[in-house]
């Protein structure tokens, strides 16, 4: 199914086009009430950013001449279904002297690959094992 | 040695003055590129430079690419356009600098040329602008046509009670986002809460961070309290960079993270970081500047927080440093980042230097001039204390209507933001008895309601606040929670606002370059870009919003000056009565001097500006006269209203020659009647300071005059007080009643003077 590209005239999506806008679990923007929110029937689940929302953002920062804002967009959209623990930790590997070796970043980014399809950001981790190792940054920090 | 030489001073004394204003408390360093103090250019700095080979690139500045460290290596691979950079590099340097000031060069075609730019490029072509160009440049630049401000809230005791007041009322100031931090970071997840209910109160769409330790700032953002993070810094020199704990990747990572939440994320870098972690590799402070802002632009961020931030205080100690900061704004919003442009960390004592400081940038516009302001006092701000403060929130409201300036903010009235607060402080104890989290007394909101700052109030302790912080963490308390208190406890409108700021996630608009919120409707640089062509074009003050802007507190109106007259009318009714008894004449009487009094003296208005009452104007200028030796007769004029004219016609109807003019303001002359107008014999223009026995000695001074002698002339003291700005605006409107009064040729009228009962 191929559809329209986004573009600078349908932003912002909430107020010119809210029918391409919807949370994960289907919900629309006018179902987001605070009735809704007091009968339990929108949780804080539905207030959170779907990857499609991202890739549309993408779609309109790239209509607007922002192409690394967009790549940017685009790996969130990636880590949207990444829980919280494995961010952190992903993060917490990524600095400085905290892998021990290349391998532990290729084996993260094997894993957002495989587990959560994030191709993007696996490659993106995998670009930086290759220059962490070409400015010896593996050595261990006291 | 002689005793001529010993007692020769040595010092000129007012070097010792200097030495006592604030300016000296500002220590100033010396240019010295090989140890990193240089703000535009050093010896190190690489030449401009590019090639590709085979489509990649094979050097930049001067750097082959199998040398690059990690910076140079991300920039290459990420911001620099191999499409784009053959042209643009080749581009003389000089150039493009008047493609920046040019107003016929579309910011458009300016920015795409940036994405061939290298760091080093970038730099020397900034480098070629005065700083007048440079502020015209970055108007014409920046991302966002409508100008916006960001202010801190905090204070030193972390209260929630007054983070909920003082977040309402920079919100009703018309701040677009709030930054707190604490002073102890178990007290985060209480600021959280305590801004985020703050912030709903009065209007929604103000934007809130919590600046914290990178992964405790991402849960409270995953909580739903916060709605943008700038914490994300880089830096311009690999060394520095691994000592801030960071790669380009993982900062970038974090920053995709960040998208992943639905949160608004900017970088930050400034000029002096380098330097003040001692890895400056000795390079100017504008290159380093450079590479950081390429750098932020390869990894995807919307925008930085940038223009020195905490290094701006070492960058302003050096020649051109605040130039500097303009010029690294400039490469940012060249760079078509969102930037909240520094004016944060006060980088001054001299309150001169701060006025000259922000002026560029408010006449300019940024998408958030300060990042930012303070908005409550100095000693509250756990950032350290701002350019700008609460303190001096008034001057700026002020600048903003002198110059006819979009700052961001709108003048508050009294009554508004006692309502705010009080509003704020109910809705966050609600919150807080609601959840079960602490249950503030009534003694604790008033308190803080008034207060200006956290010294003023009696408030929970520091161990309430971390009991507090630490349950609503332990207890994974979210927005929907506070909502849902907010609305059981009858604060439905504050509810309903927190609701929409956090749905704003679900779409990601807000998360679009230089994203903010006005009137409940997204507003960036894709929908709101900025379309400087010159005059006319891109951003202008509406005429509603200049007036939203002129209406500063206490404006003085000519209803205002008589109704305070009209007050103090009865008053002098029954101290003196005027009895008009006919067209005046000049006597023969060589021992009388004659006082003109103006056409409203005593009819319309009833005392000086130094609040004198006119009757006791008069009798001390009678009894002066009398007490001289001579006798007094009074004179209204009708056809004048100057002092000049009014005491040269006293004199010319004096049988002594000799008369005394008097405005009902009370500034006055002694006057001769064969000397030319403006050509007295002693003037009294200083009316607020002139004191009553000045007066009387003018009266002693004139009978002097009278009798031939010379008398020493009074002086009226002054220390050079701005007495213009205080009084001018009362001065002008009292004049024109006065000279509304007056008709040409309107013949002066003798008065008869009776004072009732004792002097005021």
């Amino acid at each position: 199914m191929t559809q329209k590209l986004l573009t600078v005239a349908d932003y912002p999506l909430a107020e010119n086009r809210p029918d391409v806008v919807e949370t994960k679990a289907g919900k629309t923007l006018d179902d987001i009430t605070l009735e809704g929110v007091l009968s339990d029937r929108v949780t804080l689940e539905d207030l959170r950013i779907t990857g499609r929302a991202l890739r549309q953002q993408a779609e309109i920062a790239t209509a607007a001449g922002r192409p690394t804002l967009a790549a940017n967009f685009e790996r969130g959209a990636e880590l949207v279904d990444v829980p919280q623990d494995v961010i952190m930790r992903v993060y917490e590997l990524l600095r400085p002297g905290r892998a021990n070796s290349k391998d532990e970043l290729i084996a993260v980014a094997r894993d957002l690959r495989e587990t959560y399809g994030a191709e993007g950001v696996a490659a993106f981790i995998e670009e930086a094992a290759d220059v962490y190792e070409r400015r010896s940054l593996y050595k261990k920090r006291f | 040695m002689t005793e001529d030489s010993h007692a020769r001073p040595n010092r000129w004394k007012r070097f010792s003055d200097w030495d006592e204003r604030p300016l000296r408390l500002d220590k100033f360093a010396a240019e010295d590129a090989a140890n990193g103090f240089s703000a535009f250019k050093s010896p190190f700095d690489p030449k401009p430079g590019f090639s590709l080979g085979a489509g990649v690139v094979e050097s930049m500045d001067g750097i082959g690419s199998q040398d690059f460290d990690m910076i140079d290596f991300f920039i290459a691979r990420y911001h620099l356009d191999p499409e784009i950079a053959p042209e643009a590099m080749a581009m003389p340097s000089l150039e493009v600098a008047r493609m920046l000031v040019d107003m016929n060069v579309p910011r458009t075609e300016l920015v795409r040329l940036a994405h061939g730019m290298t760091p080093a490029k970038l730099a020397e072509v900034v480098s070629h602008l005065s700083s007048l160009e440079i502020a015209f440049a970055y108007s014409k630049m920046r991302a966002r046509q409508t100008p916006g401000n960001q202010a801190h809230v905090t204070n030193a005791k972390d209260d929630p009670l007054q983070m909920a007041a003082d977040a309402a009322t920079a919100v009703a100031f018309g701040f677009d986002e709030i930054e707190t931090t604490m002073r102890v970071a178990r007290n985060s997840w209480s600021n959280a809460v305590a801004c985020a209910v703050g912030a709903a109160v009065g209007r929604w769409g103000t934007l809130f961070q919590c600046s914290s330790e990178e992964a405790e700032e991402l849960k409270i953002g995953m909580a739903g309290f916060t709605s943008y993070a700038e914490t994300v810094s880089v830096y311009g020199t690999e060394k520095s960079f691994v000592d801030g704990d960071d790669t380009p990747w993982s900062k970038a990572f974090l920053a995709a993270a960040y998208a992943s939440r639905g949160i608004k994320m900017r970088c930050t870098s400034g000029a002096g970081s380098e330097l003040l972690m001692g890895f400056h590799d000795r390079k100017s402070l504008l290159y380093l500047e450079a590479r950081c802002l390429c750098l932020q632009r390869a990894m995807g961020a919307q925008g930085t927080q940038n223009g020195g931030i905490d290094g701006a205080p070492v960058t302003c100690t050096v020649p051109g440093g605040m130039r500097e900061l303009m010029a690294e704004n400039l490469i940012a919003v060249w760079l078509d980042l969102e930037c909240a442009s520094g004016n944060d960390a006060r980088a001054t004592e001299s309150e001169i230097r701060v006025g000259a400081k922000i002026l560029p940038y408010l006449v300019a516009g940024s998408d958030l001039i300060c990042s930012g302001f303070g908005s409550i006092l100095k000693y509250d701000n756990s950032f350290n204390a701002s350019l700008l403060n609460g303190e001096e929130l008034e001057d700026y409201l002020v600048l903003q209507r002198d110059f006819e300036a979009d700052g961001g903010l709108t003048p508050v009235g009294e009554t508004r933001v006692m309502e705010l607060r009080a509003r704020a402080v109910d809705a966050i104890s609600a919150v807080l008895e609601e959840l079960g989290l602490a249950k503030p007394t009534n003694d604790m909101k008033l308190s803080v309601v008034a207060a200006s700052g956290s010294d003023e109030t009696r408030t929970f302790s520091g161990r309430d606040v971390a009991m507090i912080s630490e349950a609503i963490y332990a207890r994974s308390i979210t927005v929907i929670d506070v909502i849902k208190a907010l609305a059981a406890r009858g604060f439905g409108e504050e509810a309903e606002n927190l609701l929409k700021l956090v749905r704003l996630r679900v779409s990601g608009d807000y998360l679009q370059t230089s994203a903010v919120v006005r009137d409940g409707r997204i507003v960036s640089a894709v929908n709101n870009p900025n379309d400087y062509q010159g005059p006319g074009t891109g951003y202008r003050l509406s005429e509603d919003r200049r007036e939203e802007i002129a209406a500063i507190r206490d404006v003085l109106t000519r209803q205002e000056v008589l109704r305070v007259e009209a007050a103090y009318r009865p008053a002098e009714v029954a101290r003196i009565a005027y009895r008009t008894i006919g067209p005046a004449a000049a006597t023969r009487n060589e021992r009388e001097v004659v006082i003109g009094i103006s056409p409203a003296f005593g009819l319309k208005l009833f005392q000086t500006v130094a609040g004198h009452p006119l009757s006791a104007i008069l009798r001390v200028l009678i009894a002066g006269i009398t007490e001289g030796g001579c006798a007094a007769r009074v004179v209204r004029m009708r056809h004048t209203a100057d002092t000049s004219f009014l005491g040269l016609s006293a004199a010319r109807l004096a049988g002594s020659g000799i008369g005394i003019g008097i405005q009902a303001k009370g500034t006055a002359v002694i006057h001769q009647k064969d000397r030319l107008p403006h050509n007295n014999l002693e003037l009294f223009s200083n009316s607020p300071i002139t004191k009553l026995e000045h007066y009387k000695r003018m009266g002693l001074n004139a009978a002097a005059y009278a009798l031939g002698e010379m008398p020493e002339p009074v002086i009226v003291p002054t220390r050079g007080e701005a007495m213009g700005s205080r009084y001018h605006a009362k001065v002008s409107l009292i004049y024109a009643i006065e000279t509304e009064m007056t008709s040409e040729g309107a013949e002066p009228e003798e008065i008869d003077v009776t004072f009732i009962g004792a002097a005021a």
